[in-house]
């Protein structure tokens, strides 16, 4: 599953918790509260752990399963927090034609995680994205604010480890 | 307000209907069955799968006629070339991510996929998707989830959300990825999940199946050192026949206590019997907290569902439900305590079969705190009435050519209060036949309470007790039993007595009843009928009152002293606890 249960412990603060309750507190009973009620969590935590989903069930009394189906269902919504050095790769036409997917499985393979995962020491975290603009050096992705171009799936093991 | 009827014609056919009806069930009215797949009617009409579409004059697409409303001279084609081909290439997509083990699938033969193949006559599929199929999932006690065998017709999570309003499952990711399951994709074992199998009733398809636990009967059966005894709860005798081929609503009982004998069954028992013995102890113990004092509502505790559900999600409310056994486990402790004293057998060396219409029955067997003083655990196995069919038909009994059968009746004579515990209102009527002859001291008259009867959602009444008016109110669905519980929690509603059942209608809607379509269930009042043959056997009965009941004051006589006692609370009673909702 590309957007699965974090591996990372949460590390919520209790007044991010209150914050979140402030939320749940002004949108309760009100139809369709789920889906702003999880934005604003996503941006009170950043994503959208087990323990934020069981908060946001509870406040708004719907089953667990209905927020994490909404979760699950919106390419907004992450269950992962971002990882220290964020890992984009482009999986655009251009460089999808010109082997990202290979570079793609070889971060993967690298890291031991899947696409919209984190590693357990929360220093990766690796997500496919759309085109950058810089076609012309295909495949490409993006660590943080470093470009890496002309990728080949070999080149990864070196360029992963300048962070490490 | 008189309803405003709509004329329209189907497939040239004028027909009028109450404005609002959906072209799907106008066109019934005109003789016309058009297929449907996730269509289950009240609970899931979402228009998802694209088998009821038709063609509707001046429309640019086709429609789903299960949502789709009926109007003033629309003119609506169920079989024109244009409909059969879209449904045709829907049904090819679906099968192109189906696991087809149809053989080997425990559906098969009552899949409602593989009846609209046949019925489209769809004998090659073009497509394939090629995507690995997941593995099915079997970390509960009572049904098996296999997501290569799902249609994401949603009727699972419908009867998991609406009807019981827990929601453990539903559809989870998007697109290629939607699959059904529970949050973060946890096992069923590690949510909240009440194990009543609503969604194995829902289920069209071999997705969700009951767990078969009959090899296990099998080897006890086979086993020369095993004593097996056997008992069927009171609404199995009005299911099984189904299983046959036989109407529903029809009362087999001697045809199933003679094939419980021939296959080997060393006792025949009936847990009607125990059934009375709850009554008994429940009674008694309404009684007691009534006139002492104690936490009221007393609340039934029958429905291992409902009793799941109440330690998970009203764990305050724990103090109310009855501390008696389920019937089940009351007729198990009975067998290995009593009968085993009287047959001079070692309780050890005996196996104790229930047959129930439930699938929770299957985890209620293995809850700690039924176990008993000797070590035993009251029932061995729990097979469900789809189980029993299919040790007859292993068996190659002719079921429908059986003559009838007899009892045992140690613990198997049963009342008519027994028998109607099946349906939704009869643990509370068959209740109120006792207490309130108990109180009165004579004989209560009309016999029958016909206010707790029937298949609304909830019921209430009130009737008479010396000095006291006693309110009681009746739930069926795990939905309509959290309504009652806000009610009562506010204070909103009050009352002194409560049944709860976790299933819609009763045990003769469990989850572990026989396999009925769609189009059954859509369309007839199965339990209302199941339900009816049970009131109707009650009638027909010597006793009617559990009291009443020769072999059960035969028990308090030689071996319980009195209903409440010491020794009746040691086996017969057991005390539930808060459950955790979540894993994490």
């Amino acid at each position: 599953m590309p957007n699965c249960k974090t591996v990372v412990p949460y590390t919520g603060t209790k007044e991010q918790e209150e914050a979140l309750q402030e939320i749940i507190a002004a949108h309760k009973g009100q139809s369709g509260a789920t889906m702003p009620v999880l934005q604003a969590a996503q941006e009170l935590f950043g994503y959208l752990p087990e323990e934020v989903q069981i908060m946001v069930a509870e406040g708004l009394d719907i089953p667990l399963s209905e927020v994490y189906g909404v979760a699950s269902f919106y390419a907004q919504f992450t269950l992962n927090p971002k990882g220290k050095y964020q890992i984009s790769l482009c999986l655009g036409t251009a460089c999808y034609v010109k082997g990202a997917a290979d570079v793609l499985t070889a971060i993967e393979k690298k890291l031991g995680i899947s696409t919209g995962s984190i590693t357990p020491d929360g220093t990766f975290s690796l997500d496919a994205c759309r085109c950058i603009g810089a076609c012309g050096l295909a495949p490409v992705m993006m660590i943080n604010e470093d470009v890496y171009g002309c990728l080949t799936p070999d080149q990864i093991g070196a360029i992963l480890d300048k962070y490490n | 307000m008189e309803t405003k009827q709509i004329n329209l014609k189907i497939d040239h056919i004028p027909v009028a209907v109450p404005e609002g009806t959906t072209v799907l069930e106008a066109a019934r009215s005109a003789g016309i069955k058009i297929p449907t797949l996730c269509y289950l009617k009240d609970l899931n009409e979402i228009g998802a799968c694209r088998i009821c579409v038709v063609e509707v004059k001046g429309a640019r697409s086709l429609m789903a006629s299960c949502v789709y409303p009926v109007s003033e001279g629309m003119e609506v084609f169920t079989n024109t070339e244009a409909v059969r081909k879209s449904r045709r290439l829907t049904l090819e997509l679906i099968l192109s991510n189906h696991r087809m083990e149809c053989l080997t699938c425990s559906r098969s033969g009552s899949c409602e996929l593989q009846q609209l193949a046949l019925e489209f006559g769809v004998d090659t599929v073009r497509y394939y998707t090629g995507r690995p199929q997941p593995q099915p999932e079997t970390s509960t006690l009572h049904l098996v989830r296999d997501n290569s065998k799902c249609v994401l017709c949603r009727r699972c999570a419908a009867a998991c959300r609406k009807t019981q309003e827990v929601g453990v499952i539903g559809p989870n990711d998007r697109g290629f990825q939607t699959h059904i399951g529970s949050a973060f994709d946890r096992d069923l074992n590690e949510v909240d999940c009440v194990s009543c199998g609503q969604c194995v009733v829902a289920c069209p398809t071999g997705a969700l199946t009951v767990k078969d636990d009959t090899q296990q009967v099998w080897a006890a059966l086979a086993d020369p050192t095993k004593h097996v005894v056997v008992g069927a709860a009171p609404s199995v005798r009005v299911q099984l026949g189904e299983c046959f081929g036989m109407p529903v609503g029809t009362n087999v009982e001697g045809k199933m206590l003679t094939a419980l004998r021939r296959l080997g069954f060393d006792k025949v028992f009936d847990v009607n019997h125990a059934a009375d013995m709850t009554i008994m102890e429940e009674g008694t113990e309404f009684l007691h907290r009534l006139q002492e004092g104690g936490t009221l509502p007393l609340i039934t505790s029958c429905s291992p569902g409902w009793v799941r559900y109440c330690e998970q999600h009203h764990p305050d409310m724990l103090s109310h439900v009855s501390t008696c056994k389920s019937p089940q486990q009351m007729f198990g402790s009975l067998v290995k305590s009593y009968y085993a004293e009287q047959a001079g057998i070692d309780p050890k060396d005996i196996f104790v079969v229930s047959i129930m219409p439930c699938t929770a029955k299957k985890y209620e067997v293995k809850r700690e705190e039924q176990r008993m003083a000797n070590g035993c655990m009251p029932v061995d196995v729990s097979l469900t009435t789809q189980e029993l069919a299919r040790m007859i038909t292993a068996a190659g009994l002719m079921f429908t050519q059986l003559p009838d059968g007899e009892v045992d009746p140690m613990l198997g004579m049963a009342s008519g209060a027994g028998v109607i515990f099946g349906a939704t209102g009869g643990v509370m009527e068959a209740a109120l036949r006792t207490v309130v002859e108990v109180v009165t001291n004579g004989e209560m008259k009309p016999l029958e309470f016909k206010q707790v009867r029937g298949m609304q959602g909830v019921k209430e009444a009130s009737f008479e007790l010396p000095g006291k008016t006693v309110r009681v109110c009746v739930a069926s669905g795990l939905a309509n039993a959290k309504q009652v519980l806000d009610g009562v929690k506010s204070g909103a509603l009050q009352y002194d007595f409560i049944e709860f059942m976790g299933c819609p209608g009763g045990c003769v809607n469990g989850g572990g009843q026989p396999v009925q379509s769609a189009e059954i269930r859509s369309f007839t009042d199965v339990r209302g009928l199941r339900a009816a043959a049970l009131y109707s056997q009650d009638q027909r009965m010597t006793y009617r009152k559990s009291h009443e009941n020769p072999y059960v004051q035969k028990i308090y006589s030689d071996y319980l002293e009195k209903p409440g006692s010491h020794k009746a609370h040691a086996l017969l009673h057991c005390t539930y606890a808060p459950q955790k909702k979540y894993r994490v």
